[in-house]
């Protein structure tokens, strides 16, 4: 499904034969891979268009899923709601008015069966934007899958289950960091050994950039939280090897277009060098810097929408010229609400306009080369490496430790605010134009149609989760709560086993959250300065 | 000291669950930036954090950023526990809310919505009416 058919030769649309790659080494698909990870890039392949959604219940969901499949996707992503991001079942009090508001809810192995109704997950592929709570809902997806006869071995996809990041600037945490980082390592293991098509985790630098950090921040903070993991990964016992084939990136395309291009083919030259250099990596596939892309929403505007349709096909466009994996854009009213159909349509439309007429995919890594780009490569990867110099130093010779000890003395989140804040600044102050926002501002008159979250979706949620919690066995649950609070206490005990007996037992996720909260604890950030 | 001299209060918060806190950053920055005193209460907090604090520190106007779609839900609610408690302090909220709820957050109590993309002016202009219309009161 991921695949399409792509032509055995290639020409220009005014007929010019033209060669799989210009220019010299070290060509794509050649160590340090800062050209690509493959020597044709989408002349063989084009990326995954995988398109993130998820709103209301979970039949909400589903059927945007389906839509989005029969429109020529190629990957499914879902977005969970806040509560279930946050570990909170949507009867908490906690989660009134945020129930399928800003995702799909999901409480229970009920709610996952729904989501993925009549699709065969041993052919889609799923990326689940997680983190959290991620171990859980990995449980939920494989139970469910293996209720309908597809075994763990078949499944693929990706979890998100990136925590440190969220420390540092997506604020979704639960746990404090050391256990989550038991959490993280324990899906690595348990993924490792069970699930060979299963990406554990995407090191996610979108979320920072959301937050307003510089790109060279977002390259620099994503990558050391990459290193972070395989330190993790390899205290836990596994070879490098064998695990870091399988961890996948995913990065913002924001608008300056050659500075975003340049910090991709950055993170593939870094990782690569990294992974051989410092942590022994042998296999090839360590190497290699895969990863998604979506383009940026912090620059969707609210004033003239439809003008987010030419910002987000030119920042597609660089995602796609930095040789992203694959790629999630943005719907132009964004800014305004979740998308609503229509919008996320023209979306996906956009990057087929990218793959299939303007020919950029026809030529492997045709910016190569060209100065300016080599130039920003390299200001690119400089800047990242000062700041890998810091945490190693902060870390006494630990990037795990010096990703830990950044995020304990705020080093991450002053970072971004402060680069988030003199942006800001050069907009008001009109150094910096954003059309229709602060210049351009005049014929902002056309309001586009928004999705509403139906008002009764909460308490549709409420009634089917009130069904699980009447229609199980309280004593399997019960036993099956206790034991992952037992495993939560045993460090040498993997927790995946105990989760997923626990969401069979129709425990619901704030159910299996509150048990290991009560041995992990919480974590509470300080008020912002 | 009378009320025109001491610098306008104003407590800042995200009420519930939802994470994205870049928008009251740059917002307590700015408003400090104009001389305003910020009590900024950050993330995850209760519209019971929230009275509190408002009490305590003797607050002239609660900021809420928004960002999760809840502002129907949440926004009235957060408007309720103050005036339960007896405070009469304008309710602004920030973020991500569409044109049409603007008009139905109004009339349930909130005295002003900012945007995205408002600018510093905007923000601190907004700020200081509501304080004076709610003082004049």
């Amino acid at each position: 499904m991921d695949r399409e058919d792509r032509p055995a030769s290639f020409e220009t649309m005014s007929g010019i034969p033209l060669d799989p790659v210009y220019g010299g080494g070290p060509l794509p698909g050649e160590f340090p891979y800062t050209r690509g990870i493959h020597p044709s890039m989408y002349r063989s392949r084009l990326w995954t268009m995988r398109m993130f959604a998820g709103f209301g219940t979970a039949e909400d969901t589903n059927a945007r899923f389906k839509e989005l499949l029969r429109a020529g996707g190629t990957g499914l992503s879902t977005a969970f709601d806040m509560p279930t991001l946050m570990g909170r079942d949507s009867d908490d009090e906690w989660a009134v008015g945020e129930v399928g508001r800003a995702g799909v809810a999901i409480d229970s192995i009920a709610d996952m069966h729904d989501l993925f109704a009549d699709i065969d997950l041993s052919q889609v592929s799923t990326s689940m934007t997680v983190n959290g709570p991620a171990a859980i809902l990995l449980a939920m997806y494989v139970v469910t899958a293996e209720d309908h006869g597809v075994t763990r071995s078949q499944l693929s996809g990706t979890l998100q289950n990136d925590i440190l990041k969220e420390y540092q600037a997506q604020k979704e945490y639960i746990f404090p960091p050391r256990p989550s980082m038991r959490l993280v390592s324990d899906s690595i293991r348990f993924t490792t050994a069970e699930m060979p098509r299963w990406h554990p985790v995407s090191v996610s630098g979108y979320h920072i950039r959301e937050a307003g950090s510089t790109a060279a921040q977002e390259l620099a903070f994503t990558l050391a939280n990459g290193f972070a993991y395989v330190e993790a990964a390899l205290a836990a016992g596994l070879a490098v090897d064998d695990f870091a084939p399988r961890l996948s990136f995913f990065f913002n395309a924001h608008i300056d277009f050659f500075e975003e291009i340049g910090k991709f083919r950055a993170a593939r030259r870094i990782w690569a060098r990294w992974m051989r250099d410092r942590y022994g990596a042998r296999d090839e596939r360590s190497l290699l810097c895969r990863f998604h892309t979506q383009t940026a929403g912090v620059s969707l505007t609210a004033q003239q929408p439809e003008v987010n349709i030419a910002r987000v096909a030119i920042e597609a466009l660089a995602g796609v010229l930095g040789g992203t994996q694959s790629l999630h854009t943005d719907s132009f009213d964004e800014a305004l609400a979740l998308p609503s159909e229509r919008a996320a349509r023209i979306a996906l439309r956009t990057q087929q306009v990218i793959a299939h007429e303007t020919g950029v995919t026809n030529v492997a890594d045709p910016l190569g080369g060209a100065p300016f780009v080599e130039w920003m490569t390299d200001e690119m990867e400089r800047q990242a490496e000062a700041v890998f110099t810091h945490l190693d130093a902060i870390g006494h010779g630990s990037m795990l430790e010096g990703v830990y000890a950044g995020i304990d003395d705020g080093y991450f989140v002053e970072a971004i605010a402060d680069a988030s804040y003199r942006f800001e600044r050069e907009v008001n102050a009109g150094r910096r134009i954003i059309v229709g926002v602060n210049d351009f501002t005049e014929g902002d008159d056309h309001r586009a149609e928004l999705l509403r979250i139906e008002a009764d979706t909460e308490d549709t949620q409420l009634k089917r989760l009130g069904d699980v919690k009447r229609h199980r066995d309280a004593d399997a649950v019960r036993h099956a709560l206790a034991v992952v609070g037992e495993h939560a206490g045993d460090p040498n005990c993997n927790l995946m086993p105990a989760i997923i007996d626990a969401v069979r037992a129709r425990a619901t996720e704030g159910e299996i959250v509150r048990a290991l909260e009560q041995v992990f604890g919480t974590y509470t950030e300080r008020a912002p300065t | 000291m009378s009320d025109d001299e001491r610098p306008i209060r104003i407590v800042l918060a995200k009420l519930g669950l939802d994470g994205h806190d870049r928008g009251l950053r740059i917002v307590g920055r700015m408003l400090r930036d104009a001389g305003m005193e910020v009590i900024q209460l950050g993330l995850r907090q209760t519209t019971d954090t929230i009275v509190a604090a408002t009490r305590d520190e003797d607050a002239d106007a609660v900021g809420l950023s928004m960002h999760n779609a809840g502002h129907l839900t949440l926004a009235p609610r957060m408007r309720r526990a103050l005036d339960d408690a007896g405070l009469d302090v304008p309710l602004v909220i920030g973020g991500i809310i569409p044109d049409q709820d603007v008009e139905t957050l109004r009339e349930q109590g909130v005295a002003a919505i900012l945007g995205p993309g408002a600018s510093t002016e905007d923000v601190v202009a907004t700020v200081r009416a509501v304080v004076g219309r709610s003082k004049a009161r």
